[in-house]
């Protein structure tokens, strides 16, 4: 089959640059949420779906990058070139710091430090007033400054015309195309193997010559990094940064996303993040009990499709090679 | 080229090893026997880097690598095999080869290189030296226990290890496939010049192939030299066939 | 320097709530130690034992002993439930992954949490003290309820007599041995599923009772589950995973904290809390009485 070969990724994106043209406001704001939670939710599965790493904390790293961009930005006057790529070398290194705990446990220890870790951030967030504004948070982050672009209107005229949202809706589909790509060359690595080994069979890597601590720390500080860039985007999009980017229940829904999506295939878990936030956008119309369906999902995901929406498709996909193969 | 030195270990009162010592001769085939409990796999444990011993040491290439970790320990040239089939299982037969070359070839922090064309020769001719080429795109978890074992071989030796320690390499298989596996571990040792050390259950293994054997009961040696001294003597036979004298 | 009956109050309060987060994390704990998983959905079943009792005081109204008979029928029902959970759906998870566990029980949470906004809507109830208690005692210049004295010596009560169970009868020894080495007590021929969903109708039990208890006290309201479920982790952290003392301990020594914290040093009670757990996760990962799991 030649469906392998059809570049879907430049698809897809070019396919996202267009929905402000062809769709309401109302869509591209959907759009630009789903974007940025897939670079969440894939950043998570480095962790979770390539080192076999469940980690119950994961937003502190958003909320990290999401207050650090922030601040910078609102506070401090720095521009968006340089915020955003701090927010994420802030939640990196703070990841640096926590994982390094963190990776000298194992499983359910692992899990309650990482949450323990989340819930810090969270409570520094919550009751620092002064820098974070506490419980209100910070609303009102600016928008990167988009003057430049009636310059660049002027020698393509496609560019010029769109609304500021939009703008900021393109800077992060790049963005996060950017990061995915990345991420995409970095789980595709040596480095992403030496990850799959230690989640299959970590004795067996220490015996090939893995360093598993040190490898874990390193796949933790790379998902904390771009959580943090996710985060930092998700601060302006969200039109202001408030504590509970890291309360655990935040570390729950990027991990449904993940598993909703398929935690064994790269491109899963933006899958899910879609999914997830179409779906609560067509429940949320209907019916205020979003929790309840979500949940009900989930069960049935856990009971019946373990693998999530990757892992149902590659088992259909492979199914049909076989079956193309004897035909 | 191997040595181990009084080495003890007592886990919460019980000791396992009790004072073991005994050398392995470079490019030698050496075999631990004793009965069950007698402390093989924890020995083993002990000279890898698993467990800390309590007393002792293990020298190895004339350098102390008492309680080294397991990582640092295979990039001195250490192979292991382990007793429970302990391979990647959801990684193809060919990724799990591969997987040991990159780790050994130091490539393991590269993050930017497509990892599909790396060692493509040296993880085919591996396969094809262990027999599981014809296998190389199956899911190593799906394979046939025997040949989970020839890729876990597969694996210690693309480390190209010095010296290969293997936890009882024919536990679970038939009388047809023990002697395929032990010719096709003879022949690669002979090949790659490896020294050999494993532990065993199965006797007519030991005594066919081993250049010398050490016995182990209760966590302490009661014979140590070439088969045929073993085989003759009263302590070994007294613990293994309940004879007396 | 602050007054002897200052501290005393403060004390006892931060014991009282001690005791109500024993009651849940004991729960939690057994769970965890029996059947080897963090159960989320723990702190909605505290909930769910507020709204039941809340419930049967509607029906049953509030004459003499009817406050008990609501809360023990509370625990009931929530203990039920959660052994028809435990028998029907979460049995079947016991083989895979652990993620898959907890992602189940944080569904169940998500689920339950949302039939109790749909049966008893969002705002919130409260349920009067039971006749029997409504008076206060006046001790060291502190003003201390009849009933938050009854739940101080509840607490130690509940504590001895599971001890009691554990230690000196059949059914604690298996609970126990299952604990250790649950494959060995199945080929022993001790039916350990069922034993599993016993485990699993005692801890629903003691948080429903949990909740019904504390719903003279405190407000019950959405959201009080995904609260308290995480100061319930704190609680069986600090104490030691599976330790059933270790949970009294870290209950006694999380109340305190809190409670002279948020006097002392109110904007970071809550941070030193989780500073807490995070640090008896780094240095000592099974908390001060429990044992390291293998």
């Amino acid at each position: 089959m030649r469906l392998s070969r059809i570049p879907w990724g430049p698809l897809v994106l070019v396919a996202a640059l267009f929905v402000p043209a062809q769709a309401s406001r109302f869509y591209t704001f959907l759009a630009n949420d789903v974007v940025i939670w897939a670079l969440f939710a894939t950043s998570l599965n480095v962790l979770v779906g390539y080192t076999g790493l469940v980690s119950f904390g994961h937003a502190a790293y958003f909320g990290i990058g999401a207050y650090a961009t922030g601040l910078l930005m609102k506070k401090l006057g720095v521009s968006f070139l340089l915020a955003f790529p701090a927010g994420g070398v802030t939640a990196g290194l703070c990841a640096l710091v926590f994982g390094f705990f963190c990776v000298r446990l194992t499983r359910i220890y692992f899990a309650m430090l990482t949450l323990a870790f989340a819930q810090i951030v969270w409570a520094i967030c919550f009751k620092w007033n002064e820098v974070t504004g506490g419980e209100q948070g910070m609303p009102e982050i600016p928008y990167p400054s988009f003057d430049w672009v009636d310059r660049v209107a002027g020698v393509l005229p496609f560019v010029g015309g769109y609304r500021t949202s939009d703008y900021y809706y393109f800077t992060c589909v790049l963005l996060v195309a950017a990061c995915l790509w990345i991420l995409r060359r970095i789980v595709g690595s040596p480095f992403g193997r030496m990850l799959t080994t230690i989640r299959e069979n970590a004795e067996r890597a220490e015996f090939i010559g893995v360093n598993v601590r040190r490898y874990e720390l390193a796949a933790f500080v790379i998902a904390g990094v771009f959580a943090g860039l996710a985060g930092g985007l998700f601060g302006i999009f969200n039109r202001g940064v408030f504590p509970d980017f890291a309360y655990w229940t935040k570390s729950s829904e990027v991990l449904i996303m993940t598993l909703l999506g398929g935690m064994g295939t790269f491109y899963g878990p933006a899958v899910g993040a879609l999914v997830l936030i179409w779906l609560n956008q067509q429940i949320v119309s209907y019916t205020e009990y979003w929790p309840l369906i979500l949940g009900t999902i989930l069960v049935i995901l856990l009971f019946v499709f373990p693998g999530g929406i990757g892992g149902a498709v590659t088992a259909l996909w492979r199914r049909l090679q076989r079956g193309a193969a004897r035909a | 080229m191997l040595e181990v030195r009084d080495v003890r270990k007592s886990f919460d009162g019980f000791q396992a090893v009790g004072g073991v010592s005994f050398t392995v001769p470079r490019g030698s085939i050496s075999a631990i026997i004793g009965p069950n409990g007698a402390g093989k796999t924890t020995l083993f444990n002990l000279i890898t880097g698993h467990l800390q011993p309590d007393d002792g040491r293990v020298v190895f290439k004339e350098r102390d690598v008492t309680g080294i970790a397991p990582h640092d320990l295979c990039r001195l040239g250490m192979g292991r095999s382990f007793q429970r089939t302990n391979i990647f299982p959801r990684l193809t037969v060919y990724e799990n080869i591969q997987a040991a070359y990159l780790s050994h070839r130091g490539r393991g922090f590269n993050l930017f290189t497509p990892v599909e064309r790396l060692y493509r020769p040296e993880t085919e001719a591996l396969l094809q030296s262990v027999g599981l080429l014809e296998k190389a795109a199956e899911v190593s978890g799906f394979l046939s226990h025997g040949n989970q074992k020839q890729l876990e071989l597969g694996i210690a030796l693309a480390l190209e290890p010095e010296i290969l320690l293997l936890d009882e390499p024919t536990a679970g298989m038939s009388a047809t496939e023990t002697r395929e596996s032990i010719r096709l571990i003879e022949r690669i040792a002979a090949d790659r010049g490896l020294t050999l050390l494993f532990t065993e259950h199965d006797m007519e293994v030991v005594f066919s192939i081993s250049h010398r054997i050490t016995v182990l009961h209760q966590g302490r040696v009661i014979a140590d030299g070439p088969p045929a001294e073993v085989r003759r003597d009263p302590e070994v036979r007294r613990v293994y066939l309940g004879e007396s004298g | 320097m602050p007054d002897l009956s200052f501290v005393f109050a403060q004390s006892l309060s931060g014991l009282t709530a001690a005791m109500f987060l024993f009651l849940i994390a004991s729960g939690l704990s057994l769970i965890f130690g029996v059947l080897r998983v963090l159960n989320f959905a723990h702190g909605t079943f505290y909930m769910l034992g507020a709204y039941s009792a809340f419930q049967l005081v509607q029906w049953i109204g509030v004459g003499p002993g009817r406050f008990w008979l609501a809360a023990l029928g509370a625990a009931t029902a929530v203990a039920i439930l959660g052994g028809v959970i435990e028998h029907f759906l979460f049995r079947h998870l016991y083989g895979k992954e652990e993620l898959y566990q907890l992602l189940f029980t944080y569904a169940l949470v998500l689920i339950l949490s949302d039939t109790a906004k749909i049966l008893w809507g969002t705002q919130q109830k409260s349920v009067s003290r039971p006749a029997e208690l409504t008076g206060a005692f006046h001790v060291f210049g502190a003003t201390v309820p009849h009933y938050n004295l009854f739940i101080l010596l509840l607490g130690p009560a509940i504590a001895l007599g599971f001890w009691f169970v554990l230690q000196r009868t059949r059914a604690g020894r298996f609970i126990r041995a299952a604990a250790l080495d649950r494959e060995t007590l199945g080929a022993l021929g001790v039916n350990v599923d069922g034993l599993y969903t016993w485990v699993f109708v005692i801890a629903s039990f003691l948080g429903g009772l949990g909740g019904a208890l504390i719903a003279p006290m405190r407000a019950t309201v959405p959201g009080m589950d995904t609260d308290v479920i995480v100061e319930a982790f704190v609680v069986v952290v600090i104490g030691g995973l599976g330790s059933f003392w270790g949970t009294f301990l870290g209950a006694v020594i999380y109340g305190q904290v809190l409670s002279f914290g948020i006097l002392f040093f109110p904007r970071f009670s809550i941070f030193a809390v989780f500073a807490l757990m995070a640090t008896v996760l780094i240095i000592r990962p099974w908390g001060l009485l429990g044992r390291p799991l293998k």
